[in-house]
């Protein structure tokens, strides 16, 4: 075991997965020499060699093309988008190749390929270095999608997804790279080396996809949160002093339906909560399955905390950021209304 | 006083339209045998000639000449023509046999057989194809079943793809060619792709991406430029300019650019361009471009200058965009008609014998339909299982699928 930052436990899941298996290749914009913006691949090509991990140009259509046909080829190209903003020239790629290759071909092509990207706001990044676009993945039939909160996590489940026959979107809370981000964007930023789940095995280990994790009990309401929003949500709970149980997802898609179902059925009160902005985001299926399921255990209509409609602003950002104190406030008043 | 000139958009138009006669005199095509062969490790740049100019073998008396000629025998040029008359053929009766309602889609090769067919010959076991939908003769060369095709456009109980891919867009890994899609270009960089990874493992297994010149404008043509020139990945990229993009004209598509295949020696990729109906020339490009990729002196581009001869598609009505007459009209004649001319003119085949083989070839292709027909065909009879259409989405069915395939009732 060590303590690890989420960059570090991500660096680590591809360092092991390269050692394990000469299949699997590392590449993107700026994570060969250099190691990546967020330096999540820091020595890989020094390890590994030139071959297995590398700079490409700057085209996520050739990125995401490039790796469809390694992975027809046999190989796992586990792939960097530098910002999750910046993957969209590579949908195409995404929703009318990697999707739908299996199936299109009845299992005679595959395409078990790992993108990983920086999601999410928080760091000043403005409209176009702060998004998050999971709604987009989770529509897509054929595609997973992971969220991770913290270090360990996202070393089991990153490692799960190289290993994955299928193809997997890889969101990284940027936010959380460094510390547990809970929202207080005043308060002095917290590192991950005090937190248990900072606490990472250097060896191997996977965590199977589609399962979420309980992070608070409580008997009061359920709060169903994923990456950055585990943080705000454990805070708010706490500050709030609602007995709030906290589910943390880790994957989309698959779901872990039953965790949720269990959860509401207990409480009979639920928050949705996401940093995406609120129309057709996640939540609204998140919102959907939960009334089709515990619709007779429900005693309060279900609310959405999430971003505005709006594109993530610059100098508004933590106007926009849905942070612990709306995320209490809507604990406060499920309670209460 | 002199006029300030004003800018104004240059919107190019093709020389015909359905009102006017075909012109093709803005064509320029270089005697057979003209153009040089440079040797395979030639420096990309050197290739810039070639690029602007077109490889031609077959001379108007049907005789091969010039440094391109004489790498295939009689038996390979046989083998040849026989692939191209089956592949028009298997077109005629699948046309047929969509007018009939058996299927609701269909798209043909008419007139640029020789490029797919001559082709694939270059190319060997363990290669890979990443082709469009215009690329039957890849599979015919390779003599996959014409059945399993069949079946497939019936998407009957034997369609291979288990009816959810459009009628003509095979898959098969085992004879290299990889699963069209029904959009375009993106499989024009998953071949760099696929080619780079066999440059990692130092295999000496080769890809081929294929693109139309009209979808060259995607993103992806470039991005496959971009790596294909940075990475120099063991991978023939081909051009198959027909000269339609359904009723766009190529010049759209082509720009300012004088050809297609200039755009290879810009990005240091060398770059050949070639009659497409002339099959020997066909094949002599693809062996250069082929050794090239084998001997990891980098990719090359090829463009191949041929006429879409039939309809995009069967949903399609080409005389509502261009001179009626215009396939005949189209200089570089018809491949079946030159390779033919070309094997009488060696003294190995005969007209009679020509007639002898399209009957044979007309016998075998209605055999494998009737075949396929046994299993179904939209008319009626055998077709694949609702529950088809839930699997193979992911390897493991997730249990949202699970619940709504319950639902479905299958």
């Amino acid at each position: 075991m060590a303590a690890m930052t989420m960059v570090e436990a991500i660096r680590s899941a591809m360092d092991v997965a390269m050692g394990r298996d000469d299949g699997v290749i590392v590449f993107g914009e700026d994570v060969g020499y250099f190691g990546g913006v967020f330096r999540c691949t820091k020595g890989l090509q020094a390890k590994h060699g030139r071959t297995r991990c590398f700079d490409t140009p700057i085209s996520e259509t050739g990125i995401v093309g490039a790796a469809i046909g390694m992975a027809a080829y046999g190989l796992k190209p586990c792939v960097e988008i530098q910002f999750a903003d910046y993957v969209y020239p590579a949908y195409d790629q995404l929703v009318q190749e990697a999707a739908c290759i299996r199936y299109r071909s009845n299992e005679e092509f595959t395409c078990p390929i790992v993108l990983r990207m920086p999601t999410g706001g928080g760091i000043l990044g403005g409209p176009t270095h702060s998004q998050s676009p999971e709604a987009l993945f989770t529509h897509i039939c054929g595609l997973k999608t992971i969220v991770p909160s913290n270090p360990y996590d996202a070393k089991g489940l990153l490692t799960a997804a190289i290993e994955d026959p299928d193809p997997v979107i890889f969101l990284e809370p940027k936010r959380l790279y460094a510390g547990p981000f809970d929202g207080h964007h005043e308060k002095p930023a917290v590192s991950w080396s005090n937190h248990p789940l900072g606490e990472v095995p250097n060896d191997y280990y996977t965590i199977p996809l589609g399962r979420a994790e309980t992070r608070r009990s409580g008997a009061a309401v359920t709060v169903i949160a994923y990456g950055t929003m585990v943080h705000v949500a454990l805070a708010a709970a706490e500050e709030s002093g609602i007995d709030a149980e906290v589910i943390d997802l880790r994957c989309l898609i698959p779901l872990d339906l039953e965790t949720i179902v269990t959860s509401i059925n207990k409480t009979g009160r639920c928050v949705v909560v996401h940093e995406a902005r609120l129309t057709s985001g996640f939540g609204a299926e998140l919102v959907s399955l939960i009334q089709e399921n515990c619709f007779y255990r429900l005693e309060a209509p279900i609310m959405r905390i999430t971003g505005w409609d709006t594109p993530y602003p610059y100098a508004q950002e933590w106007d926009y950021f849905p942070g612990p104190e709306r995320v209490g406030r809507a604990l406060i008043d499920l309670m209460e209304g | 006083m002199n006029e300030k000139p004003q800018p104004s958009l240059h919107v190019p138009e093709p020389a015909g339209r359905p009102d006017s006669e075909p012109d093709f005199s803005a064509m320029s095509i270089p005697k057979a045998g003209s153009v040089k062969r440079p040797e395979v490790d030639a420096a990309p740049e050197a290739t810039r000639d070639l690029a602007c100019s077109m490889i031609r073998v077959l001379d108007r008396d049907g005789e091969a000449t010039g440094p391109w000629a004489g790498a295939l025998s009689d038996k390979e040029l046989l083998t040849g023509l026989r692939h191209m008359m089956t592949l028009r053929a298997f077109d005629a009766r699948m046309l047929m046999a969509q007018r009939q309602g058996k299927t609701s889609f269909f798209l043909q090769c008419l007139g640029e057989e020789a490029v797919a067919c001559a082709f694939a010959r270059a190319l060997a076991k363990g290669d890979m194809h990443f082709p469009t939908y215009r690329q039957a003769g890849l599979l015919i060369a390779a003599d996959y079943p014409l059945v399993s095709m069949i079946n497939q456009i019936f998407s009957n109980e034997k369609d291979p793809l288990k009816g959810r891919q459009l009628p003509t867009l095979y898959s098969s890994r085992e004879y290299g060619f990889f699963t069209i899609s029904g959009n375009l270009a993106t499989q024009f960089i998953q071949g760099v792709g696929w080619a780079m990874a066999s440059a990692i493992k130092n295999d000496d297994r080769i890809a081929a991406a294929w693109i139309g010149e009209g979808a060259t404008a995607e993103q992806d043509f470039h991005a496959a430029l971009v790596f294909a020139s940075t990475y120099k990945p063991p991978v023939i990229l081909n051009i198959v300019n027909n000269q339609w993009a359904i009723s766009t004209f190529q010049g759209i598509a082509r720009g300012g650019s004088e050809t297609f295949a200039a755009r290879g020696p810009s990005f240091g990729i060398a770059a050949l361009r070639v009659d497409g109906n002339d099959y020997p020339a066909v094949h002599a490009a693809a062996r250069w471009a082929a050794e090239r990729a084998r001997r990891n002196l980098g990719p090359t581009l090829i463009e191949y200058v041929t006429y879409r001869a039939g309809a995009h598609s069967t949903s399609d009505d080409p005389s509502a965009y261009r001179p009626k007459t215009e396939a005949e009209a189209w200089p570089l004649g018809d491949p079946i008609l030159r390779l033919k001319q070309h094997l009488i003119a060696r003294g190995v085949w005969s007209r009679e014998r020509h007639a002898q083989a399209e009957a044979e070839i007309a016998d075998s292709v209605l055999k494998a339909y009737r075949q396929a027909e046994s299993h179904g065909t939209a008319h009626g009879g055998g077709k694949p299982s609702p529950r088809d259409m839930f699997e193979g989405v992911y390897a493991e069915m997730p249990p949202h699928m699970i619940r709504q395939r319950r639902q479905a009732g299958c």
